[in-house]
């Protein structure tokens, strides 16, 4: 890091004084709390839903968020270690799943597809991780290495234009049109555990993502290559001066960051089987929301903020939106979501599990 | 030699992208010199030619040695990085020639592998192709060998033989307009067609001849208006704007109204884009959401204006709308900034990027649709009229937008120096020193949002009377992302910078047909481009400049800095 960004991120003590802004955001705070809690209030009380669909929207809340927490870890892996937003991380994720559903699909006319699903699932996640690891790297090594050093705002503008550009390369290459993943005849209808009933298709979201959140802390916490990791994104001076190629410590972690969005967008595919070159934008967004809720630069922050997240997405518009007797909340379900973007970055931007990195940017 | 292989590949791997995502085949169309070069091809080999000038490109020295001479190497350099380009896509001739790829990559049809191949068979089109690559990353090697006066005036002549050969449409219809149809018959084969290879030699010829005259007189004309005297000066240039707006107000007359309107719409942007320079710019405070108050600026004049309105009854005219519009600006303008008052940088950058995007979807839901109309939009707003002149074609636009310009130009030259412009300025460069130094960072930020948002809904507001409806979905993200690659490609904080931007890249793809299916990827490419090499943008605010480079300065003598900072600080900075 700069000499500018030290100083910058020195935390500013602000006297506790009571000005209008910080009227104005707690009366934000007590309004936000207030309709949520009125909403719930109201649409619990009225019964609209039975305790097996609250069940249900919960299920599917934690399958989504499990997603969005491997797009997560991306985010929040690099912001670890270069303190800034990779914009293009959704559309990383996007490529891996373009590349999941080319590769369902020629799979989907084999006869391995039917006989052996774990086989074929496996090609599927190796082929849409080996996809979106190149994209992920190529992207850093073009767009982001030269801007080391650089005013902050820089490369995040150039990851805006990344993103685009992936978005965009993409359209071209495969066209406009939105593809429908194949399905697999073994994950159809639901299966039973612990006496609730879930769609199967959603067990081997959660199980496949939670196998991979654990290989990757594991890999951070135990190896070499995951000592430096962290040694690099505690200070990246001190890191080179200890003998840690910093330089490729940063391509391994946009690698692996790239990794787990490949195997979100495979999972993607099963939970959401429709897909354009602008899928990546939201599911990017909501994954990032999930990596600040859950304090950024943290890897298991990034888990537990994007199940959260997950489950508040695919709760709250029933809960709050339709206790108001809105019509058509349904079409509010990403403003749920945007909401809960905003209102965690202005009131909890050091996330649930508060981290050091957070509070330098308060 | 190994940086040339590298750059090779990957201008290879760029050119077989190129023609992969359909360009080459969509921009064949089009005619640059008949019958010599379409445009697809010329585009393809482009990519060689600028890899070439990359590969060979002199490596960066330190001061005080002696940079590598120039010579035959740069030329071997760009030819090798141009041949091995040229080999990727034999590579990719080879595969689509072989397998039918198009169920996935859906541009890799028949037309594309004539158009790669010249017609030849496949196996006599990659050495060809080869040899061609080569050529043109040679050339672009070759570009460093020239002096730079007249590397200088050959580039631009090449640049003004492309615009030329571009717009055919545009110079054909003001030639014919200033009733100089022979000039037309003469470099053009017929009104819209080609340049004509004697055209083109033309076209070359005479700015090149212009260039190399001007070159060395363009730095004393600008000494001479300086060192005159003040009275004299202003004088001058009094004149120059009386010329340029002559000049302005015959320009939609001569054009008609497919440019007209094209201008028009480059004319919105710009409002939006020089609304954005002083969030952006001068704030430094990254709003990714800005289409929100263009949204705000259009729906309150559709609201008020339309009898289509569902909420609102009594119409009013669009000009009596306008107070209302401002109103509503800069309630949303401190809606946005309150909440975000605490933060900096990227965080903001995301708030605000989410404040947009809720905009656009409450704007479209259901439940909000008997205020706003929803998906339908509101339709019927009524046209601009001011006394009895009732503004309809995109000609009549031509002028308020114009004279709006005009007035956020003026707006932000005046801002530049006031008490709020400094403070902005201070709270860009580093918000814990301004709040220390007395910047008050609630009213800095407050103002910067609020003026930005006035601006950008002028800009909807206009959009709304001159289009005749408002629709949700015409108020996406792109359009912030857009608004901020104008700024970013002309010069943060730069009036003539955003001018420029908002022209070449609004009224570029909207010109031309072919470019606009691949708009965004160029805007894309462009950020990268321009964040890598010119963060200042192209035509600077010199301090802007000043701080993005801070650390090259560093290096350099303490003498620099005394020098920069020395001056006084009065000096306009837009005018370079």
């Amino acid at each position: 890091m700069t000499e500018a960004a030290t100083v910058d991120a020195r935390p500013v003590r602000r006297a506790a004084r009571i000005t209008p802004v910080s009227i104005f955001l707690w009366a934000l705070r007590i309004a936000a709390l207030a309709i949520i809690l009125y909403g719930s209030y109201l649409s619990i009380s009225s019964g609209r839903l039975s305790a097996a669909q609250w069940r249900d929207l919960f299920v599917f809340g934690i399958s989504t968020g499990s997603v969005y927490a491997l797009i997560a870890l991306g985010y929040t892996m690099v912001y670890g270690v270069l303190r800034f937003i990779n914009f293009a991380h959704g559309e990383v994720f996007m490529v891996g799943a373009m590349m999941a559903f080319y590769v369902a699909n020629a799979l989907a006319t084999t006869t391995l597809w039917t006989s052996s699903p774990v086989v074929s699932l496996l090609i599927v996640l190796v082929a849409a991780m080996a996809t979106s690891t190149s994209v992920a790297v190529i992207v850093e090594r073009i767009a982001y290495r030269p801007l080391r050093g650089a005013p902050r705002l820089i490369p995040l503008i150039t990851s805006i234009g990344a993103s685009f550009t992936i978005q965009y390369l993409v359209r071209g290459l495969v066209g406009p049109s939105t593809k429908a993943f194949p399905r697999m005849e073994q994950l159809r209808g639901t299966t039973e555990i612990l006496g609730v009933v879930i769609l199967k298709s959603q067990v081997v979201v959660i199980v496949a993502a939670l196998v991979m959140m654990a290989g990757l802390y594991l890999f951070v916490e135990r190896t070499r290559t995951g000592k430096s990791m962290r040694a690099v994104s505690e200070d990246p001076e001190t890191a080179a001066l200890m003998g840690i190629d910093v330089d490729r410590t940063i391509v391994k972690v946009f690698a692996i960051g790239g990794a787990m969005a490949g195997v979100a967008g495979a999972l993607w595919g099963l939970v959401f089987p429709s897909l354009n070159f602008f899928s990546g934008f939201l599911p990017g967004i909501k994954a990032f929301t999930s990596a600040v809720l859950g304090g950024i630069g943290n890897i298991v922050g990034a888990m537990l903020g994007g199940v959260s997240l997950g489950i508040f997405e695919s709760v709250g518009p029933s809960l709050v939106l339709a206790g108001y007797e809105i019509p058509a909340f349904s079409q509010l379900k990403d403003v749920v979501a945007y909401a809960a973007l905003v209102l965690v970055l202005i009131f909890r931007p050091t996330g649930i599990l508060g981290e050091r990195l957070a509070q330098e940017r308060t | 030699m190994r940086r040339a292989v590298k750059l090779g590949l990957a201008g290879g791997a760029a050119m077989v992208l190129v023609a992969a995502i359909g360009m080459v085949a969509a921009f064949q169309a089009r005619m640059l010199i008949d019958p010599i070069l379409p445009l697809g091809t010329f585009f393809l080999y482009l990519v060689a030619f600028i890899f070439g000038w990359m590969a060979s490109k002199p490596p960066v020295t330190l001061e005080g040695f002696e940079p590598a001479r120039a010579g035959i190497r740069n030329v071997l350099a760009g030819a090798m990085a141009g041949a091995l380009g040229g080999l990727c896509v034999g590579l990719l001739l080879i595969v689509m020639t072989t397998w039918d790829l198009r169920g996935v990559f859906i541009a890799l049809s028949p037309e594309l592998a004539e158009i790669l191949s010249f017609g030849l068979p496949v196996a006599a089109a990659i050495p060809v192709i080869a040899l061609v690559a080569g050529a043109a990353g040679a050339l672009g090697g070759a570009v460093h060998l020239l002096s730079p006066r007249l590397r200088r005036a050959v580039l631009s002549a090449l640049a003004w033989v492309l615009v030329f050969s571009l717009f055919t449409d545009i110079f054909g219809q003001a030639f014919t307009a200033l009733r100089l149809e022979f000039l037309v018959d003469f470099i053009y084969t017929g009104r819209g067609g080609a340049l004509t290879i004697v055209g083109a030699i033309v076209v070359f010829a005479v700015f090149f001849v212009l260039y190399w005259w001007m070159s060395g007189r363009t730095n004393t004309l600008r000494q001479r208006v300086q060192s005159m005297p003040r009275g004299q000066r202003s004088r001058w240039q009094i004149g120059a704007a009386v010329i340029i707006l002559v000049v302005l107000y015959f320009v939609p007359k001569i054009m008609g109204p497919f440019v007209s309107q094209i201008l028009v719409t480059a004319g919105i942007y710009l409002l939006m884009a020089l609304g954005l320079n002083i969030v952006v710019g001068y704030a430094g405070l990254l709003d990714l959401g800005y289409v929100a108050f263009f949204a705000v600026g259009a729906y309150t004049t559709a609201i008020l204006t339309s009898p289509q309105s569902p909420a609102f009854s009594p119409e009013l005219s669009v000009v009596a709308s306008i107070p209302f519009v401002m109103i509503a600006a800069a309630v949303a303008g401190i809606l946005v900034a309150t909440p975000v008052i605490r933060m900096r940088g990227d965080y903001l950058a995301i708030v605000t990027l989410g404040f947009g995007e809720i905009a656009r979807i409450l704007l479209n839901s259901e439940w909000l649709a008997p205020y706003f109309g929803g998906a339908q939009g509101i339709t019927n707003i009524p046209d601009l009229q001011i006394g009895p002149l009732t503004f309809s074609t995109p000609q009549d636009y031509f002028y308020p937008v114009f004279l709006f310009v005009l007035f956020a130009a003026y707006v932000t030259y005046a801002l530049q120096n006031s008490r709020w412009g400094r403070a902005w300025m201070a709270m860009r460069e580093d918000e814990s020193v301004a709040e220390a130094m007395g910047v008050n960072i609630v009213t800095a930020k407050l103002s910067a949002f609020v003026v930005g948002a006035i601006l950008a809904s002028f800009g909807g507001s206009l959009f709304a009377s001159q289009i005749g409806s408002v629709f949700p979905h015409t108020f996406d993200i792109v359009v912030s992302i857009t608004v901020l690659v104008i700024i970013i490609v002309g010069g943060m904080g730069s009036v003539p910078g955003v001018a420029l931007g908002a022209i070449v890249l609004i009224v570029l793809p909207n010109l031309l047909r072919e470019f606009s299916e691949y708009q965004f990827l160029f805007y894309g490419v462009l950020l990268i481009v321009m964040m890598l090499n010119r963060p200042e943008g192209f035509i600077p605010s010199k301090r802007r400049a000043q701080e993005l480079h801070s650390e090259e300065m560093a290096q350099d003598a303490w003498l620099e800095i005394y020098g920069e900072k020395g001056q006084p600080e009065q000096v306009p900075e837009g005018a370079v």
